[in-house]
């Protein structure tokens, strides 16, 4: 799926978090949002999401308008920062719950549902953690147990916010070819936030560098290297 | 020279033993003279003159009449307050607007005001002599010197602990497992009832187990509005009252010793809920 954001701005009452900004993301492109924190990267995150509404402008997907669409309209798989599973159910239950979730006429019999759960558990490579509880799994687990999670709903296409800002440094790069698979495997769009400009530049075909609500350059990791287009993104990518 | 540390008198952590026992004592003794005591004198005086005059004592329609008063009282006004007090629970917790400060302070004002004043207030504003509480008595539903006048006063001063348990739970929990099963397809609802309920289950039954125990207990508030009128409005704590002051020991000890049995069966229900499902509740102080 392709989406479109058009001149979409958002302010939360007198702070503008986002100037209206514009940026049209290719079907199955890995996309990286990448900025320090004030930026408005999590904010356009959200707001793609259904989490958030802009205040003017207009999101497209596959060229129809969704910036009216709820939440539940969208089917977007996101991961949260700190990976938001649900901490009294099982991760069994926390993989089931958006097939459970559906409604009666769609809701896939409960063997269906066991089989896709297992195959998603085989997929993040931990095939043998399904009764285990949040609090029992390590940071790279909760990540990817999240990520399992959010394949689970079938989504149109992927929304990490910062996906691994909350693991240590040797963890995180493991992660790193991980989500890389899973794009590659599954072909959804998917677009991250994230501060890290190592972590942009080495995972991302596309990169959009915000600033202060505004996008700075968007470009393949390559040409942002080589030509970046203010002064503000030559000094963040020498960081 | 050896490698061993100099021996502390005491790891630093520990107090001394002497420190350790006074402190222990003193908790104990304050807690006999407080708790224990009077306990065992309520069942003490209740059974003094043998079991038998004390159930008889409990069979008397206005003893009768007081229990069912009261638990009635209780099992309105608990499940009316557990739902007002998620709501506002929920709205604080978990949403920013314009006169959040002023909404606490009002949840509040139970514990600060006074339950005679509680009392005398609900009597201004529904009694015989205020233009609402008229034309409610002209209707034949009055509410003052009448049940739901009990249950209104029982509500008001119950009305914070199910809110105050439940609001630094929820903050602390954010709105992030929310937002997750919200773009996971649940509606409104299922979030509520799958995600949020679950989250908040043990801090919301402590908050309804001291609600309950509030609102059969309560004295002051009920005692204004209720007008006393025995057998009609005159709850189990309001009877125990009046039989002490006439004398009938017996009679009031034994009402007051059922009173505290109900108190006991509530904790003893919450330490069985918390040995059945200590599990669950590991798990989620773990996380």
């Amino acid at each position: 799926m392709h989406i479109d954001i058009d001149e979409l701005s958002k302010e939360f009452g007198a702070t503008a978090a986002l100037h209206p900004v514009s940026l049209s993301v290719p079907s199955g492109a890995l996309v990286a949002l990448l900025g320090p924190s004030g930026s408005g990267k999590t904010t356009l995150l959200r707001i793609l999401g259904g989490l958030e509404f802009p205040t003017a402008g207009r999101v497209m997907f596959d060229g129809q308008d969704a910036t009216n669409l709820t939440v539940q309209q969208r089917r977007a798989g996101f991961v949260f920062q700190s990976y938001a599973l649900f901490r009294h159910m099982t991760v069994f239950d926390n993989i089931a719950y958006g097939l459970k979730a559906r409604p009666r006429a769609s809701r896939p019999p409960r063997a269906e549902i066991a089989r896709r759960v297992t195959n998603l558990l085989a997929l993040i490579q931990l095939p043998d953690i399904g009764t285990r509880y949040p609090s029992q799994l390590s940071g790279g687990q909760r990540q990817r147990v999240a990520l399992a999670r959010a394949l689970a709903i079938e989504p149109r296409m992927l929304l990490l916010d910062e996906p691994f800002g909350a693991l240590d440094a040797k963890v995180r790069k493991e992660l790193r070819q991980g989500l890389r698979d899973i794009h590659d495997t599954t072909g959804l769009t998917t677009l991250f936030v994230t501060h890290d400009q190592d972590e942009a530049m080495e995972l991302a075909d596309l990169v959009v560098v915000m600033s202060m609500g505004r996008i700075e350059q968007i470009g393949k990791p390559a040409d942002i290297r080589a030509r970046p287009a203010t002064p503000f993104v030559r000094e963040f990518i020498a960081a | 020279m050896s490698d061993a540390a100099p021996a502390l008198p005491h790891p630093v952590t520990t107090e001394r033993p002497l420190t350790r026992w006074l402190l222990i004592g003193l908790v104990i003794a304050v807690l006999g003279v407080l708790l224990f005591a009077p306990l065992i004198t309520v069942f003490a005086e209740a059974l003094r003159g043998g079991p038998g005059a004390a159930v008889a004592s409990l069979g008397v329609p206005e003893a009768r009449s007081a229990i069912r008063l009261t638990l009635m009282v209780a099992a309105i006004s608990v499940p009316l307050n557990a739902a007002f007090g998620i709501a506002a629970a929920w709205l604080v917790a978990k949403y920013d607007f314009r006169g959040k400060t002023l909404l606490l302070t009002l949840i509040d004002i139970p514990f600060s005001v006074s339950p005679v004043v509680a009392g005398l207030c609900l009597v201004l504003t529904f009694g015989a002599h205020s233009a609402l509480g008229g034309w409610l008595v002209a209707q034949g539903h009055p509410i003052i010197f009448a049940f739901p006048g009990i249950v209104l006063a029982s509500m008001f001063v119950t009305f914070p602990f199910v809110a105050r348990e439940l609001i630094p739970v929820m903050v602390e929990q954010g709105r992030a497992e929310e937002e997750a099963a919200l773009t996971l397809g649940a509606s409104g609802w299922r979030v509520f009832r799958s995600v949020t309920l679950p989250n908040i289950r043990w801090a919301l039954l402590y908050g309804v187990l001291l609600s309950n125990a509030r609102a059969m207990g309560e004295f002051g508030a009920v005692a204004v509005v209720s007008g006393k009128i025995r057998g009609v409005t005159a709850t189990m704590p309001i009877t125990i009252e009046m039989l002490y002051n006439e004398y009938l020991s017996t009679a009031a000890f034994a009402l007051a010793a059922v009173l505290a049995l109900l108190a006991l069966v509530t904790l003893g229900l919450k330490t069985l809920l918390e040995l059945r499902h200590a599990d669950a509740l590991a798990a989620a102080r773990r996380h």
